[in-house]
């Protein structure tokens, strides 16, 4: 059994649950131990743009200080924010030396001081790539669902900026793609899978979602997709949530699933029965029924 | 950038947007009369949002791939491409009169498709923060409704506090 370090983010102990619980069954199934870190920081979820603050770096240092006590080499994240905020400041440490001695100088009641390659912070589908390999991930595969049609939705925190993408491409990434066509299910075509959610515009300008989330929903739609399949928290709320207001007011709106990546792979190895579906606004299991999967 | 086409059903609604095609119409006519002088260009405003920013305004060449493709464009009252253009221009007060940097998703698209290499992302967080280090909230917490805090995940809410007060 190989063991992980494991940071989950704020989300996804509460409306990301089901992203995280899945997840875990998910390696647990594929041999791998997910072990979460036992002090972790919300990591602010957007990454600092400002050159001249250096205040909101710090938790995300202090996580991965947590991390690089551990021993171990990397530190497995889900949430896409908390993967796009570590990595960002990892790299700005590692490359600023005034930035790095400052921040350092400041936590100087941490034990050990962070120098930026000490932890390799990985995403989930990197490390189903690279350390488990997608073949062995197919080998685990008992039950396969009949004709499944997925849109598979990156988002932006994954992809941008090309530093920290978790695929060689951000315009046209692959890997999702790779990783499920080895599972056997074939993703369709689907042009908005790099389009922005709206983000976090959905607390206060929720037109701004509304507009993003029918349009990314009516591409995955009209290509043919039964579900979409995202990474994010906040991608997965937004087009979730959105989904009943546009089913009222737009004419011939069509609703469709929204599921996590870990959730579709668990149902796929057999690690679903357990699987709780209150956390969706879209119920996932009428469809999920009619291929097969439960 | 993806429009909406004729046919699309958004284009139906009230709710969404209302009218796409009327919004765009409906952007204010700039054409202006500058006077320009280095003082007006080196104005404090302009040497802030680059020293936070730390990218090279001038380098742009209005290509507009930014504009096209940003996924919120079509709420802002100046597209992306404009900001840079007025930056330029030492036009600063005009872009923190409108709410094209309160509309910004931080998508980071801008930024990697710019051909020169200038980060709008950060162009907009920096003046963004101008209008937040003056102690001006764009959006109050305080205010912010017990339904919403209650059903919105805690990702929604912190990011969009970090962006949006000081």
């Amino acid at each position: 059994m190989e063991t992980v370090s494991y940071m989950p983010g704020c989300t996804l102990k509460t409306a990301g649950k089901n992203f995280e619980e899945s997840a875990i069954r998910l390696l647990e199934i594929l041999g791998v131990t997910v072990e979460e870190l036992e002090r972790w920081f919300c990591c602010g979820t957007t990454y600092s743009l400002s050159s001249d603050n250096l205040m909101n770096h710090l938790a995300p240092v202090r996580t991965l200080l947590r991390a690089k006590e551990t021993g171990r080499r990397e530190l497995l994240v889900l949430c896409s924010m908390c993967y796009n905020t570590l990595r960002r400041t990892q790299d700005l440490v590692l490359h600023d030396q005034e930035k790095r001695d400052k921040i350092n100088e400041f936590m100087y009641r941490e034990e050990t001081t962070f120098s930026g390659d000490e932890v390799r912070v990985v995403h989930l589908l990197n490390y189903l790539k690279d350390n488990v390999g997608f073949e062995r991930v197919a080998e685990h595969i008992i039950r396969k669902p009949s004709d499944l049609k997925i849109a598979l939705y990156y988002g932006c925190m994954l992809l941008r900026p090309e530093e920290v993408s978790i695929d060689e491409s951000s315009e046209d990434p692959v890997i999702m793609e790779e990783l499920f066509s080895s599972c056997g299910i074939e993703p369709v075509y689907f042009p908005f899978k790099t389009e922005c959610c709206g983000s976090y515009q959905t607390v206060n300008k929720i037109d701004i979602v509304l507009s993003r989330a029918e349009q990314i929903i009516d591409s995955a739609v009209n290509n043919g997709a039964d579900m979409i399949v995202t990474s994010c928290p906040l991608c997965y709320h937004n087009l979730d949530s959105s989904q009943e207001r546009l089913a009222d007011t737009v004419f011939g709106f069509r609703n469709i699933p929204v599921i996590y990546i870990s959730q579709l792979l668990a149902l796929l190895v057999g690690a679903g029965d357990a699987a709780d579906y209150s956390l969706h606004s879209v119920d996932p299991r009428p469809v999920l029924k009619e291929k097969g999967l439960i | 950038m993806d429009r909406p086409n004729a046919e699309s059903a958004a284009f139906k609604s009230n709710e969404i947007g209302a009218d796409r095609n009327d919004y765009v119409l409906k952007r204010k006519d700039r054409s202006m009369n500058l006077k320009l002088s280095s003082k007006e260009l080196k104005k404090e405003g302009i040497e802030k949002t680059v020293e936070i920013s730390e990218a090279n305004i001038y380098s742009c060449y209005q290509c507009g791939k930014c504009t096209a493709g940003c996924p919120t464009s079509e709420f802002m009252d100046i597209p992306p491409h404009e900001v840079i253009r007025l930056l330029q221009l030492g036009q600063i007060e005009e872009i923190l009169n409108e709410n094209t940097i309160w509309i910004c998703a931080s998508c980071i698209t801008c930024a990697v498709r710019c051909p020169k290499g200038v980060d709008l992302s950060k162009i907009m967080e920096a003046l963004r923060q101008i209008v937040l280090r003056k102690n001006v909230n764009h959006v109050h917490p305080n205010k912010v409704s017990k339904e919403k805090l209650q059903t919105l995940p805690q990702i929604a809410l912190i990011a969009n506090f970090r962006k949006f007060t000081h």
